[in-house]
């Protein structure tokens, strides 16, 4: 009933418009369609002088609004967002300027030039003199955040610092699978062939490889505050996209393609907590390239912690290796499988 | 060389003049339905894309409705989408496939077909003084193409699972993979084959455009002479032409890749626990197919309404504009580059670095051209005479936006910047600003700029600014704020952000947003109410020039036959932008047609 009474009103709306305009429509061809032509420059005119000044006031009104709620205010949670954080207020300014004195000017004319009885517009056809000027200043312009932004870039792609760890994050519909390299420094091979999902194997790790055999796999990322990490990022179906909005950074996950990127986390979680007064606070992982139906639920967590923490959760964790095969691990002790240990510990 | 063209057009011409003659006798069928006059297959693709803008418009409400209510449920959406809408509740896969058709519908079919096939097809002939296009079958079978791939993709909507759903760019694998996602069955075929005709109808369109451009000018309209409108849907066909068959060849492969076991964007895949044999593709290869279009098909979009607005500007502020030759040059490095820029949507694939910078620098160097344009749109309304007509205020809302979508461009091909909004509502408000709205602002323009002449009628003016206010601020009021959904790294394409503690806050913002689009949605029938109402009852044309424009078109009688001009097809003397020039009769304008006076300066 409510839904028909709805349909109704906006019928109804819709008719008082078309009746007002046909209605306006009558009353201009008698009036002459010079002077109704007149009127609605006039009317016109105004609206768009008047679109501008609220616009502008408009725009201040919802920064106000919604500043506070986008990354800013909290500030880069790594230490190489800081300068994406820069650049982007940088670009902001000069485009803003560019937005202010454009839109200004258009709304401006439009409204100074409007038609008049005794104006006669001007014949002004070309002038390679200001040509040349307005060329010029965005093409300088756009050379220096040119210069900036590819500074930034060929330092973020370039290998991250000496003192760096690995992690793995593996993207398949709808989460996320992290794997940590354990005491080698070194990750076990994969070949997705060697998926076994009812034995446990859901990366497709290669165990004949001893490489793999103290690598931890885990759900959650836990990084140490202040040591760059190096992300190793792949895919088991479909194209995902690890996005790390508090980070500044993201990066596709392209099955059949390793891809990389690295950061170096400043705040730890709880640090971030305060800073944001979020008690609930936690970053993110967000799937950024469409992946099906599950693709807005393809959430991860990363947690960043002091070095003791961080230490204390790292000795808690099995290596996944002994997990599946619980027969190896030298912590259960059982004495037949002595030999592959002594590879293990090696 | 030139003179030659012309003397053969004209020969050419009178057998068509016989023609001409022979066409009054027409049956409904070849008047309308399969018709060989550009003018009607112009009218054709003009309500075609408006059909489909409705539809294309139609989905963004409905997820609309699922972003800013993802609480509440919509029981008569049950009624209406059945198991689309269980419980009343919009199913993500029916939000991926909205999503997507949403996308593909208004790139394609509204801004490709709708804003090309329309005023490429009914200014051609008209502006540049030929009887009709260089070949009007090609032109019909054009549209038909296009009507095909228009039936192919409706009926996906209706299969058992539903239409692609992998997003407008169906990117491999998931588009390639039935068991990944509902919308890459059944659906996903028809949206290759659809994409496939319509790549022919968009070819067969383009190539008969530049043709006609290129060797039918009439006695006199050198290139230099042309109207800017001319120039720009040149262009435009030269890159459809240059790009379209790439995304062909794409097609093809993923049809392969699909249906006949080949592993071209394919490898290494364990998909709904099932281990699959194909190795040795790359899924970025089809990335890099995709774009090679899908780039250049953005300003396939954009030129139309640039040419257009210039026109329109001019004509409005009765003067020239401003910096004819730096236009042209403009919009030919536009062209250009548009064709180099393409891995500007893949600097996070894990692309090369240094691969990666080039990129960077070309992107930049496109601002650089649009930058004169805008400069040249301001000047030319410097000290004009200004006429607000419907069409003038699209023009000018076109500009507004224009620049406004262009500058975050500027963020977005700075790879280092990308890296944070890439994927996130910022490049929805950027692209949807630039080239979504303000194409749609183009094309508006021009249908009212042009109505009179495809009709002999006027609009009614009082509906046409009321269209014209709602949809300018409701545009910024839907895409303004979604800059700071994406400074804050939310990405689209998603279902729900409830359950996110960083995407949450911005609830109430989305409301907000959803609303706004059903009011400008609603407000859009104005417009489609006033265009068809004015085809029958619109006020009658006074004047045969209702605007005091140079350009050739209104040289022709109120509804012009097939053929355009009755007799001979009239000589150019000068170029089209003669404004605040003293005429004859003390207009202040000078037709194109008008001999150069003695005491007066070429141009």
């Amino acid at each position: 009933m409510k839904e028909i009474f709805l349909i109704a009103i906006v019928i109804m709306i819709f008719v008082i418009i078309f009746q007002i305009s046909k209605a306006s429509e009558y009353v201009s061809v008698l009036k002459g369609e010079n002077s109704t032509r007149k009127q609605n420059n006039k009317i016109n005119a105004f609206l768009l002088i008047a679109f501008l000044v609220l616009g502008l006031i408009g725009a201040w009104w919802c920064n106000e609004l919604l500043y506070p709620k986008t990354l800013f205010p909290q500030g880069s949670g790594s230490v190489e967002g800081e300068e994406v954080d820069w650049m982007m207020m940088v670009t902001i300014i000069i485009t803003g300027i560019a937005f202010l004195v454009t839109q200004i000017l258009l709304f401006w004319f439009s409204f100074k030039y409007q038609e008049k009885e005794n104006r006669k517009a001007f014949f002004f056809a070309h002038n390679t003199k200001l040509e040349l000027i307005w060329t010029s200043i965005p093409a300088i312009t756009l050379t220096i955040m040119v210069v900036f932004g590819l500074k930034f870039w060929f330092k973020i792609t370039a290998e991250p610092p000496q003192n760096h760890r690995i992690v793995e994050i593996t993207g398949h519909q709808f989460a996320w699978d992290m794997r940590y390299p354990g005491k080698d420094g070194v990750l076990g091979k994969k070949n997705y062939k060697l998926y076994n999902s009812p034995a446990g194997n859901t990366l497709g790790v290669d165990f004949e490889d001893d490489k793999s055999w103290d690598d931890l796999k885990t759900t959650q990322m836990h990084l140490e505050v202040g040591v760059p990490v190096k992300l190793v990022i792949n895919a088991m179906d479909v194209i995902h996209n690890v996005g790390l909005p508090h980070f500044r950074i993201k990066m596709d996950a392209v099955p059949g393609i390793p891809t990389t990127q690295w950061f170096t986390p400043q705040y730890t979680t709880a640090q971030m907590r305060e800073r944001t007064k979020n008690p609930n606070f936690t970053y993110e992982i967000s799937c950024d390239q469409m992946c099906g139906n599950g693709h807005f639920s393809m959430r991860g967590v990363i947690v960043v912690e002091t070095k003791e923490e961080y230490n204390a959760w790292l000795s808690q964790q099995v290596p996944d290796y002994y997990s599946l095969f619980p027969d190896k691990n030298p912590a259960q002790a059982v004495p037949d499988t002595s030999k592959p240990l002594a590879q293990v510990t090696k | 060389m030139s003179s030659e063209a012309v003397l053969h057009g004209s020969s050419a011409h009178l057998a068509d003049d016989a023609h001409h003659v022979h066409h009054h006798h027409e049956t409904f069928i070849t008047k309308y339905v399969f018709s060989q006059d550009h003018k009607m297959i112009a009218k054709q693709f003009l309500i075609t894309g408006m059909i489909w803008a409705v539809i294309g418009g139609l989905f963004s409400v409905i997820f609309r409705l699922q972003l800013g209510y993802p609480d509440q449920t919509f029981p008569w959406l049950e009624d209406i989408l059945g198991h689309w809408a269980k419980g009343g509740k919009i199913q993500p896969e029916f939000y991926y496939a909205l999503v997507t058709m949403h996308g593909t519908v208004l790139v394609f079919f509204v801004l490709t077909a709708g804003l090309s096939g329309t005023f490429a097809n009914f200014l051609i002939p008209l502006q540049i003084g030929a009887r009709d296009m260089a070949s009007p079958l090609l032109n019909m079978l054009s549209y038909w193409f296009f009507f095909i791939a228009s039936v192919i993709m409706i009926s996906s909507l209706f299969v058992q699972t539903g239409p692609a759903a992998g997003g407008w760019t169906v990117y491999p694998p998931l588009s390639a993979l039935g068991d990944a996602s509902q919308g890459s069955k059944i659906g996903m075929d028809l949206w290759l084959i659809s994409m496939a005709i319509f790549i022919v109808s968009s070819l067969l369109g383009g190539l008969n455009y530049i043709t006609t451009i290129l060797t039918m000018r009439t006695k006199g309209m050198s290139m230099t002479r042309m109207p800017l409108t001319m120039w720009a849907l040149f262009f435009t066909a030269v890159l459809g032409v240059l790009s379209f068959p790439v995304l062909l060849s794409g097609c093809i492969l993923l049809i392969f890749d699909r249906n006949l076991g080949t592993s071209f964007f394919l490898s290494d895949i364990v998909v709904a626990g099932k281990i699959l044999p194909n190795e040795g593709g790359s899924a970025i290869l089809f990335q890099h197919l995709f774009w090679f279009l899908g780039h250049p098909e953005v300003y396939i979009i954009m030129l139309p309404a640039m040419g257009m607005v210039s026109e329109i500007l001019s004509i409005n502020s009765r003067k020239p504009i401003f910096g004819y030759m730096a236009m042209v040059g403009s919009l030919f490095a536009i062209c250009t580059l548009a064709l180099l820029v393409w891995a500007h949507h893949m600097f996070v694939t894990g692309l090369n670095p240094f691969l990666g910078a080039v990129f960077v620098l070309l992107t930049l160097l496109i601002a650089v051209p649009s930058a004169i344009k805008v400069f040249n749109w301001l000047t030319t309304l410097w000290k004009g005479n200004i006429r607000f007509t419907p069409a003038m205020l699209f023009a000018i809302g076109f500009v507004s936006l224009f620049i406004s979508g262009g500058l975050t461009g500027i963020f977005l091909g700075n790879s280092a910047l990308d890296i944070h909004l890439h994927d996130t509502y910022f490049v929805v408000a950027h692209f949807h600003i630039v080239m979504g709205v303000a194409s749609f602002f183009g094309m508006f323009a021009g249908v009212y700029h042009w109505f009179p002449k495809m009709y002999g009628r006027h609009m009614n003016h009082t509906l046409a600014y009321l269209h014209f206010w709602i949809t300018m601020v409701g545009a910024y009021l839907i895409f303004w704020p979604m800059h700071y959904q994406g400074l804050s790294g939310m990405p689209r394409r998603y279902y729900d952000f409830s359950n996110w503690e960083s995407f949450k806050q911005y609830a109430e913002l989305n409301q907000f947003i959803s609303l706004v689009v059903i009011i400008v949605f609603a407000a859009q029938f104005l417009f489609l109410f006033n265009f068809f109402y004015s085809i029958f009852k619109g006020r009658k044309l006074t004047d045969l020039n209702p605007w005091g424009a140079n350009t050739l078109e209104w040289t022709t009688p109120l509804r012009p036959g097939h053929g355009n001009w009755p007799g001979e097809i009239p000589e150019v003397h000068r170029w089209a932008y003669d404004y605040a020039k003293e005429g004859k009769n003390g207009e202040d304008f000078i037709p194109q047609n008008v001999p150069v006076g003695e005491d007066e300066t070429r141009h």
